[in-house]
């Protein structure tokens, strides 16, 4: 918590336009908004925290659950989902019993949806802790998920 | 500077600042809206309520576009009358279609305008909308499937609630209405004043009901069932029963309880006389004692839970006395109990209130008594009427009959608490009276009277210089209480109602009700009281057997366990 208040230092006056610049701040440190840093930027900006969660979750940038161990990101820019992104997704949605922008309870993996992270050589593509995984199908979807649990244990 | 604008062909005066939708409304043309709201920022959000600007050819929304010289506008053209249904079909695309089985069925503005649309066939199929009921708020049941995205809930929540518990949440078409990190609302800073449902245009919004428990105790036999209604309930009324606005429904009202089965029948104008007793005692104790000031009424659960969210340091500027549905249920479960021989635990109250944080008062854990809360189960204004259609009571056809005694006798100073000031007026002229022993010359307080914002005046009771201060509208109050909180020492007293206008327009009160039948409410309950003789609740006969046989002194020990109670810093999502 210390943390927040050190960065909502950085921001001398305490004005709304400050407001996405501070929950990027926060991102960047933490890793995600948590309830604590919302309601503290809140009364930081004398903003209620509906309004902020609101703001932020217009973003598709922001995330309100700490990285599984294993993060992973999904492109969903035009070649990916020419050829089939949107199934990947649905697919890892699936096998993880989590939706985008979520962590797993047992907090090994979490899902992000990033536009183009300019691979369209390599579509569909997803990346695992910044590894680069090409030409995702179901089946080495599972394949992948399975390698990192078992790295796990 | 004003200048006219044409509108249809016809010439319609206009003033500078005017939107084009204030302009014809002035001119008597209705065009649909949907997400407007009268004294907000328009959104634009909803589309409904476009025009044809015949100058740029664009459809463009009256609400929020303003009026300008020499402007050019069809309000009914072909191409507006077809767009508007367009866009009506598009929000029916997703909509649940269980009109028959949906509360708003028969006053919902989104079947209304479908209806006037001519909307009588399907053209555009969507995906319905799949979301979760939030059941988690003791008084108000959020259905997202039928949100129609109008924003209107999230403007009144902010603007004249102050509270800011709801927003918009995603975008695109993932967009819906939540709180902070989509929790329940019971978690969230919500009031549960139920303002939100008063301007929601569909059934995405209603209050917790609690038919099935109260049923079930009227047909148990082991159960005696008492039921209250609260001071506004019979001057506001009319309206869903469809009987001439403004009356005052009384008589009927009691008999038709009596009808539905319910045992034993209260005015909670009675407690509001017994409240007034106790809170005009303790407002002289505070300041004779020195203790802290000012006092703020506690009647309105709304202010209540507001004040433990967001003014928690002011928590011990609230006076101590339950609101008057719950001193009702404590009495009636004590003294009434006894005097009948019933005991306590077999008794079932019911209470008819204009207000659905009723509903969360009534659960609070403060309310309960030796294991027994005093108030089992609250009814809107709303539901009252679908529970009388339920027992076939027909309200056109009804002798008038009066309530049960005791406790069925009031004074009109407590039926004045139906409106913002009337708990103040009550207060002031017991606690006149008990200054000086006189009663207060001509009874009446008119500059706590009427709709404004705010009203302020000085009184003087024999040397004590009282100020007052009377707030409607949770948001107005946050603008004093920062005066308070800032230091601002000339005012004693204060009656915070959350409500516009008091209880009259309380969240439980008839979906719909316009300014007038707002002013007429208020009206009548004044009439009431110019009308009747028993102006003061210190001469109330039943409330003075009350303390003589039962409770003794206010502030006496009795009244101290049963009628005050004490608040706490609540934490919730801010
Ligand atoms: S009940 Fe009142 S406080 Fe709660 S969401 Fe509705 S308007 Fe806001
Ligand atoms: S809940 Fe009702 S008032 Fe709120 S946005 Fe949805 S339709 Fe509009
Ligand atoms: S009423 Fe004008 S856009 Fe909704």
């Amino acid at each position: 918590m210390g943390n927040i208040k050190n960065i909502l230092e950085k921001y001398q006056e305490p004005s709304r336009d400050n407001l996405i610049p501070i929950l990027q701040d926060i991102q960047e440190n933490e890793g995600y908004l948590s309830k604590e840093s919302v309601v503290q930027v809140g009364s930081y900006l004398n903003l209620p925290s509906s309004k902020i969660y609101g703001v932020a979750t217009f973003y598709n940038q922001f995330r309100f659950l700490p990285k599984g161990k294993f993060h992973i990101q999904i492109c969903r820019g035009t070649a990916c989902h020419v050829l089939g992104s949107a199934t990947v997704l649905q697919e890892l949605e699936k096998q993880l019993k989590v939706k985008a922008g979520e962590t797993t309870r047992d907090g090994l993996f979490s899902v992000e949806v990033v536009a183009c992270i300019g691979a369209c050589g390599l579509a569909p593509v997803i990346t695992v802790n910044g590894e680069f995984f090409a030409k995702i199908t179901p089946d080495s979807l599972q394949a992948i998920i399975e390698d990192y649990k078992n790295k796990e244990q | 500077m004003n200048y006219t604008i044409n509108i249809n062909n016809k010439e319609c005066s206009a003033e500078q600042g005017e939107t084009i939708l204030d302009v014809l409304k002035r001119n008597g043309i209705k065009v649909p809206t949907l997400c407007h709201l009268k004294e907000s920022m328009p959104t634009g959000a909803c589309r409904m309520c476009i025009v044809e600007d015949m100058k740029s050819g664009k459809l463009i929304t009256s609400c929020s576009f303003p009026a300008a010289p020499g402007m050019e506008i069809k309000t009914h053209s072909q191409r507006v009358v077809e767009a508007r249904k367009t866009i009506i079909e598009l929000l029916l695309s997703n909509h649940p279609d269980d009109c028959l089985y949906c509360v708003r069925d028969k006053n919902c503005e989104l079947q209304n305008l479908s209806e006037e649309h001519h909307v009588r066939e399907r053209r555009i199929r969507g995906k319905k909308n799949k979301e979760k009921l939030d059941l988690s708020s003791a008084s108000i049941v959020r259905d997202p499937e039928k949100c129609i995205l109008c924003g209107r809930c999230v403007t009144i929540c902010e603007e004249v609630m102050g509270v800011s518990c709801i927003d918009f949440i995603n975008r695109g078409n993932k967009a819906f209405i939540g709180t902070s990190f989509n929790q329940g609302l019971n978690t969230s800073s919500c009031i549960n004043c139920g303002q939100c449902i008063m301007v929601c245009p569909t059934g995405a919004l209603t209050e917790k009901n609690h038919f099935a428990e109260i049923q079930s105790a009227i047909n148990d036999q082991n159960k005696t069932v008492v039921v209250q209604y609260a001071p506004s309930i019979s001057v506001s009324m009319s309206e869903e029963i469809g009987l001439e606005p403004g009356m005052d429904n009384n008589g009927i009202l009691n008999a038709a309880l009596r009808k539905v089965g319910f045992d034993f029948i209260f005015d909670s104008s009675f407690a509001a006389d017994l409240t007034i007793m106790e809170e005009s005692a303790e407002l002289i104790r505070r300041i004779t004692n020195e203790e802290t000031l000012p006092m703020i009424t506690s009647c309105c659960p709304g202010w209540v839970k507001y004040a433990e969210e967001f003014y928690s340091d002011l928590i011990p500027n609230l006076s101590t006395c339950k609101s008057p549905q719950q001193m009702m249920g404590a009495v009636v479960k004590t003294y009434f109990a006894e005097k009948q021989g019933i005991n306590p635990e077999d008794i079932y109250m019911v209470a008819i209130m204009p207000c659905t944080a009723k509903k969360f008062e009534a659960q609070r854990e403060e309310m309960v008594h030796k294991g027994i809360s005093d108030v089992d189960a609250v009814l809107t204004t709303r539901e009252l009427t679908k529970f009388l259609k339920l027992y076939g009571v027909d309200m056109f056809n009804i002798d008038p009959e009066v309530t049960d005694s005791p406790l069925g006798f009031r004074s009109s100073a407590g039926k004045m608490f139906g409106a913002s000031g009337g708990v103040m007026e009550a207060a002031i002229r017991t606690a006149h009276f008990k200054l000086t022993g006189k009663e207060l010359v001509n009874f009446t307080i008119p500059q706590v009277r009427g709709f404004e914002k705010r009203k302020e005046t000085q009184i003087k009771i024999s040397d004590l210089e009282l100020g007052v201060a009377v707030v409607n509208g949770m948001a107005n109050a946050k603008v004093l209480l920062d005066e308070i909180r800032a230091g601002r020492k000339d005012i004693q007293f204060i009656e915070i109602m959350a409500c516009p206008g008091g209880c009259i327009g309380g969240g439980g009160q008839h979906i719909g009700t316009d300014d007038k039948q707002l002013a007429q409410r208020m009206k009548t309950l004044y009439d009431i009281d110019k009308k009747e003789t028993l102006k003061v609740s210190h001469k109330n006969p039943e409330i003075i057997e009350l303390y003589q046989n039962f409770l003794g002194e206010p502030l006496g020990h009795k009244s101290h366990e049963l009628l005050h109670t004490h608040y706490q810093k609540r934490d919730v999502m801010i």
